[in-house]
């Protein structure tokens, strides 16, 4: 791999950039494999990076039914952070958020992690209670937060309406400075160009139509290219787990649903941090771009489109409206949607199924994008020892059947 | 944006009036099941790609909850029927037209 | 027309007897009514009107509508500025103020530095140290954006309309008009929205004639005819900006923007909120610019743009025009401009052989055409000062001869035109390649009709056939009977092929060459997209976010497709196999004012208030929102804080008498035959056996077995209940038991309704609360034997019927007071009168919550949150196993989880220290951990945390691991500021833990 740098720039330049390699091979499926991971976004790129990096594990295919990136890992608002409320959750998301700021390095492939804090508003006195009751866990969990007040909180976010005669007026924030956002799509292209380099086959355009079982044990996938046999086989597939779960006669806890982010045209730098509301329902940051980057509520129903409803949207933005007065003015450019997998405890499954050889890691619901380092660590780490890391073990999809569920619904940035 | 017929108002009204209330036609077993098909029962959902048998609420109408045969890629609204009829397993499973 | 030296003597539809001046980045002009910004800065001859994104390169106005990517303005000033504005949508009026938003550009990075910075740049430098890269983001955020925020909160209102009809007609051009005109003759109702200030679209800068009028004329007809329908609805100034599933569509009209602010005055943007039958598209197309070097150059038009505003505006933006093209219509724009009185200097036709009716139009009007020529590069500095022309191979992508200099001051270039599918890809239909469109057309949909340019049609007659076809065809769709129409006939030449190209090549190789411009606001070339196909991003979804091709406010109407064509040559693909991304609403820009509509400020979200609201009011009451409700949080005395008058609120209650408005609490009336058993599965507590006339307490769950609500029911008859939710749960519940009675339970006869709002519930509490409902309730009995705890009477409290529940939340003797809700004011002043000899003060939630958690009652959604069974809350007593149907949640309880002995479980918290309260979240730790890095392991955590004036010291509720089997031990909890704080774990019941009182 030939490596990136300023000076690489420069060298390029003398040549009109006429001989940068291709960041990642187009690779053609071999007949077997050690590892065939299912699904090209962020979290199967990590899993493979890292089962090859930490693991040595480098026969590994991803096999990607589009192209790389081009599910969730694409299509969020790329909010970073780790102040989630359970033990469990917060150790994993932390864990994430401890590899993000030297991910740059690590992927010699600037991810653009920017820590540039994010705010959770109260606006009720419960609300209040709960971002009180998480702060004192994060903090006791070594995870950075405070409590700021609406006169804080109007220093640092000049344009929020910190008025008391709001309808919901702001009580109080939780506040993490070490979270921020990241350039969403470079986090996937980072991971596959590393993984490349390790060896690992990412072979795009090729959905899978099965999921071979031999005795109990996973045995490869079929693919519309023909068998590719494997030992073990990830599945890593938000917004479609359900129908690979279904090609391994499994069935999941997962509910698939649009969840519908905007982004306004291009703005002179006006808000410099990340805020998230749950009670009036919006979490808005802005690109370095310019633009605002809004994240709108999930659809009510199941859906695999890449779309939703409009009133939705119109919810979204008229919280926006009351907590920027100032952005009322403000057009949205697009809006899209995301499939999340949402789990009934707004946490993720990551680990071993009932069939031998085979794991998932899916459900992630809003919490995908900022878990990406995380989750494809403790996922390779799974696939490679055969055991659930142990930051991974209480998210077992054994835990419904214990009632052991480990309820992040008010962490979550959306109500489910 | 969807468009649904209530069958208990028989007028074609915008989603907006309506919640949606799961997966239809889930049988809650008796209580001495194992934990397993407990969980089953509370968690599993079948969330196929494609027909997808839901009930719906017709909250800011009639208040009577309802069966939808919905395609979840699409948003094609095949059939809506009252609780208690019978699955329209004939739309369910077949290739979309 | 002094000061507009670009102005045509003659022509336009502008109206020349009265001048009006604007101001644009500081220096004043005039320009005349029915231009836009963009026409009156041409017709002074202001030709820069941006610096681009990221070279910092001088920009000029390219296109003429929607499409334009360069002429980007800022408008206004202070609250009332509009940011982003497209020059070439913005109507000029009187006094508009205006500044481009585009004197930016990173500063450091000049067109120099180019050649370092190619696509992508940024992921391959600054990774380490993460502070540079922060270091770095600065100056980029500093150089990005373009417009500002305003400064404070918008002045203008937005309104919103909900419309119906069958047929949604998008555009009104030349098809969208034809369409309209059938679907309305067949009495269907149709409405029709166009984003230009006047119906027509291409046809009001046209110099056709249809049906032997100018087209013009037969436009004005059709809308006339259109304007006698009752059931047709025209909207101009009125962009389709999205169209979802189901066929709603979105539509923002522009109701103020073509005059000053009216700052509020009238609503500044209607949302028409539309659901169609059916949809005919009839948006048009969009010219595609010609890709070659220099081609962002001030000077470098469409060619249709060109002939708009000669047409249109009556402005030439230029002297001597050279004109680039691959097809047959460009040759318009020579003829619009020859006959402008200016001169055409060549056309370069990348075709062989030209013959069609307009080449030979020009030809035979003495325009020199060069055949399989080119232009491939502009000349100039800050504007075209020459075209390089050079001839082509038939293919188009080679040179076959050197370049040559022609002088001129403009380009006009046309290399085919982009239907305007965005609408219909918007509900996840992909549009389709057509080779003999040359651009990617609608792909099929039930319920969507597409006319004219957006299916490739090149002629006015064919948009006219395609629209009255679409017209009938959508409202036969939507049970309407159609007449044939006879077709309508135009004098307009007839098209020859089109040739398929994209870019111009240069000598040099595209990597070597002078920039040849894809994206204009974006700044991304031909380089850059051969740059993301050589490194393997080859999906067009990759290329498009490595270079950021179409991230613009134009969303890549110029741009797009001819990215897509370099990379499918760089990858040695069809353009139809790469296939195009996804087009997401909006179609254009749309403001989020106009989409909130008028759900912002008072009426974000509707206030729920009690009966008594105005009294509390009046009180001085502190609101808290619980919920949609209001509710009054203390009552302060002058100088009270919110301690002391709570702290003087319990003592009321505790030795005298006083009063809350429990109103908000939610009442679901239920009723039938079945009403016990339906009941008695819902509630873990059994239900069969309640007396007529008695209450109990319930505690519901989800079948997860976590506590969902509680409250207390009333039986009030044989076959009805009255069921009592928290406040803020109560349409939860009502959906809840809904759901079990009519999917699990329809056997069930039994009914329910809420009554939440009909009824108003005042608690008089205290010791003295006998005594002073006495005063105005003769006809029941208050005997502590007569009216025991947990029952329930009617008579009548002031006069007015009421059911009195002898039911508390304080442990103190209270009668919860029932009455319909219009007549609870009288109630309540005539209770407070008779209560005020004793000093009777009105309390709110803060006193409530103190006094409860006195008593060690649990708040649902306070001291639980969804993860807390019965047991774990101490309420087995509530819960009753072995009932014939079981209750809801019932089973889960035995789940494995759930009977681990370290569970998180209800105690109560004694400080050490008796005057410090533990503030609500605070954790839970063993041992007296200070705050440290490092993890400490939680044991639990305080749910609630008071003063208690009555008990003298401060209590709390928490919930802890094992927490009853920890009954005496101390723990900790360590606070932000670095106290902790010692607590001793007792029994959540603080106070009368027998109950006396209530019962008293």
């Amino acid at each position: 791999m030939e490596r990136y740098s300023l000076f690489g720039l420069l060298k390029h330049a003398l040549h009109h950039h006429e001989d940068w390699p291709r960041a990642w091979r187009d690779a053609e499926p071999r007949s077997s494999y050690d590892v065939v991971i299912v699904g090209g976004g962020g979290h199967g790129l990590a899993t493979a990076y890292y089962l090859a990096k930490v693991h040595g594990i480098s026969d590994v295919a991803v096999v990607e039914k589009g192209w790389l990136g081009g599910g969730n890992t694409g299509r969020n608002t790329t909010i970073v952070r780790s102040n989630y409320l359970r033990d469990e959750a917060a150790w994993l998301y932390d864990f994430a958020l401890e590899l993000w700021p030297d991910l740059s390095r690590e992927l010699n492939f600037n991810v653009m992690f920017s820590p540039r804090g994010v705010l959770n508003l109260g606006h009720t006195l419960q609300e209040m209670r709960d971002i009180e009751r998480r702060v004192n866990a994060n903090r006791l969990n070594g995870i950075d937060g405070e409590v700021l007040s609406p006169a804080e909180l109007e220093a640092r976010v000049p344009l929020l309406n910190c008025s008391a005669s709001a309808r919901y007026p702001v009580l109080g924030a939780s506040w993490q400075p070490r979270g921020g956002v990241a350039r969403h799509d470079a986090v996937a292209w980072g991971y596959a160009r590393a993984a490349d380099a390790l060896g690992v086959d990412l072979i795009q355009q090729t959905p899978v139509t099965g999921i071979r079982v031999e005795d109990g044990r996973v045995a490869g996938v079929e693919t519309d290219r023909g068998l590719i046999a494997a030992r073990k086989v990830a599945c890593v597939v938000a917004g479609h787990s359900g129908v690979l779960a279904a090609m391994a006669g499994l069935r999941l806890p997962i509910e698939s649903r649009p969840l519908q982010a905007l982004v306004s045209e291009p703005l002179k730098p006006c808000l410099d941090t990340v805020v998230m509301s749950n009670a009036v329902h919006c979490y808005i940051s802005q690109a370095d771009k310019g633009d605002l980057v809004i994240g709108a509520g999930a659809d009510g129903y199941t859906g695999y489109g890449q779309r939703g409803s409009f009133h939705i949207i119109e919810h979204s933005l008229a919280a926006v409206c009351e907590l920027f007065p100032a952005f009322s003015r403000v057009r949205m450019n697009r809006q899209w949607g995301g499939i999340v997998d949402i789990c009934p405890d707004a946490c993720p499954i990551i680990g071993k199924t009932p069939v031998g050889g085979l794991y998932f890691n899916c459900g992630w619901g809003t919490g995908g994008f900022k878990s990406t380092p995380g989750s494809g660590y403790v996922f390779a780490d799974t696939i490679a020892h055969d055991r659930p890391h142990p930051l991974a073990a209480p998210f077992a999809l054994s835990r419904f059947e214990r009632g052991a569920l480990i309820d992040e619904h008010g962490a979550a940035g959306v109500a489910h | 944006m969807l468009l649904l017929q209530c069958p208990h108002c028989l007028e074609a009204r915008s989603e907006e009036e309506f919640d949606y209330a799961g997966e239809a036609h889930i049988q809650r077993p008796a209580t001495d099941v194992s934990d397993a098909e407990w969980a089953d029962y509370l968690y599993f959902r079948s969330n196929p790609q494609g027909r997808h048998c839901e009930m719906w609420v017709h909250t800011a109408g009639c208040r009577r909850y309802f069966n939808v045969v919905r395609d979840t890629v699409s948003y094609d609204v095949l059939a809506v029927y009252p609780i208690g009829e019978r699955e329209r397993e004939s739309l369910v499973g077949k290739p979309p037209p | 027309m002094t000061g507009q030296p670009r102005r045509l003597p003659v022509g336009g539809r502008v109206d020349r007897t009265s001048p009006i001046s604007f101001t644009f980045d500081g220096r004043t002009y005039q320009g005349l009514r029915g231009d836009t910004l963009a026409s009156a800065l041409l017709a002074n001859g202001v030709y820069v009107v941006a610096r681009s994104f990221k070279f910092g390169r001088p920009r000029g106005v390219v296109g003429s509508g929607a499409e334009e990517p360069n002429a980007i303005v800022q408008l206004g000033t202070g609250a009332d500025a509009l940011p982003n504005q497209r020059a070439t949508q913005v109507e000029l009026y009187d006094g508009l103020v205006g500044a481009s938003s585009a004197a930016h550009g990173l500063r450091g990075l000049i067109d120099a530095a180019r050649r370092v910075l190619p696509a992508g740049f940024y992921y391959k430098m600054l990774m380490a140290p993460p502070i540079l890269w922060r270091f770095w983001e600065q100056v980029l955020r500093r150089g990005a954006g373009l417009g500002t925020v305003p400064q404070g909160a918008d002045p203008d209102r937005y309104d919103k309309l909900n419309r119906h009809c069958d047929v949604m007609v998008v555009g009104a051009g030349a098809a969208g008009l034809a369409a309209a005109l059938v679907a309305a003759r067949s009495g269907a109702r149709v409405v029709v929205a166009d984003e230009q200030d006047a119906f027509g679209g291409s046809l009001l800068a046209s110099a056709l004639h249809i049906d032997n009028r100018p087209a013009a004329e037969w436009v004005v007809d059709a809308v006339s005819e259109l304007r006698t329908f009752e059931d047709v609805v025209m909207l101009p100034r009125s962009t389709v900006v999205g169209l979802y599933d189901h066929n709603f569509l979105t539509v923002l009209e522009r109701c103020a923007d073509h005059g000053p602010s009216t700052s509020g005055a009238a609503a500044r943007e209607r949302l028409h909120r539309v659901r169609a039958k059916e949809v005919v598209l009839a948006a048009g197309a969009i010219e595609r610019p010609l890709v070659f070097a220099n081609n962002d150059l001030p000077g470098v038009m469409l060619a249709s743009a060109v002939s708009c505003y000669v047409n249109r505006y009556g402005v030439a933006p230029g002297e001597r025009l050279v004109l680039a093209t691959t097809n047959d219509a460009g040759y318009r724009t020579a003829l619009d401009w020859q006959r402008a009185g200016r001169e055409v200097v060549a056309v370069a036709d990348s075709r062989a052989d030209p013959s069609g009716a307009l080449p030979r139009a020009a030809r035979d009007a003495g325009i020199r055409v060069l055949r399989s020529h080119g232009v491939v590069e502009a000349v100039g500095h800050a504007h075209v000062r020459a075209a390089r022309v050079a001839s082509l191979n038939t293919a188009g992508d080679a040179l076959t001869s050197t370049a040559r200099r022609i002088n001129c001051d403009l380009i006009a270039c046309s290399g085919g035109w982009n239907p305007a599918v965005h609408l219909s890809s918007q509900t996840g239909t992909r549009p389709v390649w057509s080779d003999e469109a040359v651009g990617f057309v609608a792909g099929q949909r039930r319920g969507l009709h597409c006319a004219g340019a957006v299916t490739g049609a090149a002629t006015v007659a064919e948009c006219l056939g395609q629209g009255a076809a679409a017209g009938a065809s959508a409202a036969r769709a939507a049970g309407f009977a159609t007449d044939e129409t006879e077709p309508l006939a135009t004098d307009e030449a007839p098209l020859d092929a089109q040739q398929a190209l994209f870019v111009i090549p240069h000598s040099r190789r595209t990597s070597r060459a002078p920039p040849q411009f894809v994206d204009l606001q974006l700044d991304v070339t031909a380089a850059d997209i051969e740059l993301a196909a050589r490194e393997g991003y080859e999906s067009v979804e990759h290329a498009k976010r490595y270079t950021a091709l179409g991230f613009g406010t134009d969303q890549g109407k110029l741009g797009n497709v001819n990215g897509i064509a370099i990379l499918a040559s760089a990858l040695g693909r069809e353009i139809g196999e790469v296939g195009t991304t996804m087009f997401r609403p909006a179609y254009t820009p749309a403001t989020f004012g106009a989409i909130a509509g008028r759900d912002v400020g008072d009426l974000f979200d509707p206030e729920r208030h009690t009966p008594m609201h105005v009294w509390h009011e009046a009180q001085g009451a502190v609101w808290e929102d619980v919920g949609r409700w209001k509710r009054p949080r203390y009552y302060p005395k002058p100088g009270e804080d919110m301690d002391a008058a709570v702290a003087r609120e319990c003592i009321v209650a505790r030795t005298g008498v006083a009063m809350m408005d429990a109103s908000t609490l939610g009442k679901i009336d239920v009723q039938g035959p079945d009403a016990a058993r339906f009941l008695d599965r819902i509630y873990a507590g059994g239900f069969l056996r309640l007396g007529v006339g008695r209450c109990r307490y319930g505690v519901m769950l989800k079948d997860d077995g976590m506590i969902f609500d509680d409250g207390v029911t009333v039986r009030l008859d044989d076959e009805r209940y009255l069921v009592h939710t928290t406040t803020g749960n109560a349409e939860a519940v009502l959906a809840w038991l809904e759901l079990w009675r009519q999917t699990e339970w329809p056997d069930l006869d039994v009914y329910l309704t809420s009554v939440t709002d009909h009824w108003a519930t005042m608690a008089v509490v205290g010791p003295k609360a006998r005594e002073v409902l006495g005063r105005v309730c003769s006809d029941i009995d208050l005997g502590a034997d007569a009216f025991p705890f947990m029952a329930c009477r009617e008579g009548h409290v002031a006069g007015v019927r009421a059911r009195v529940l002898r039911i508390s939340f304080s442990g103190e003797l209270s009668f919860e007071v029932n009455v319909a809700a219009g007549q609870a004011v009288a109630v309540w002043e005539a209770l407070m009168a008779a209560g005020s000899a004793d000093g009777i003060t009105p309390y709110g939630t803060e006193t409530m919550h103190v006094l409860r958690a006195e008593k060690g009652y649990i708040i649902v959604g306070q001291d639980t949150d969804g993860s807390m069974t019965p047991h774990d809350m101490g309420l087995d007593w509530a819960v009753r196993h072995g009932k014939r149907h079981g209750f809801v949640g019932e089973r889960s309880l035995a789940l494995a989880d759930y009977q681990r002995a370290d569970r998180l479980q209800l105690v109560g918290l004694r400080t050490v220290e008796p005057a410090t309260v533990i503030p609500e979240g605070a954790q839970i730790v063993a041992d007296v951990y200070r705050m440290r890095s490092g993890r400490v392991p939680m044991r639990g955590f305080v749910t609630s945390g008071y003063y208690s004036a009555t008990l003298k010291r401060s209590i709390a509720l928490a919930m802890l691991k094992g927490g009853r089997g920890r009954l005496g031990e101390t723990v900790h909890c360590p606070l932000d500021n670095g106290n902790v704080l010692a607590a001793e774990v007792v029994d959540p019941v603080f106070y009368d833990p027998d109950g006396e009182r209530q019962n008293a």
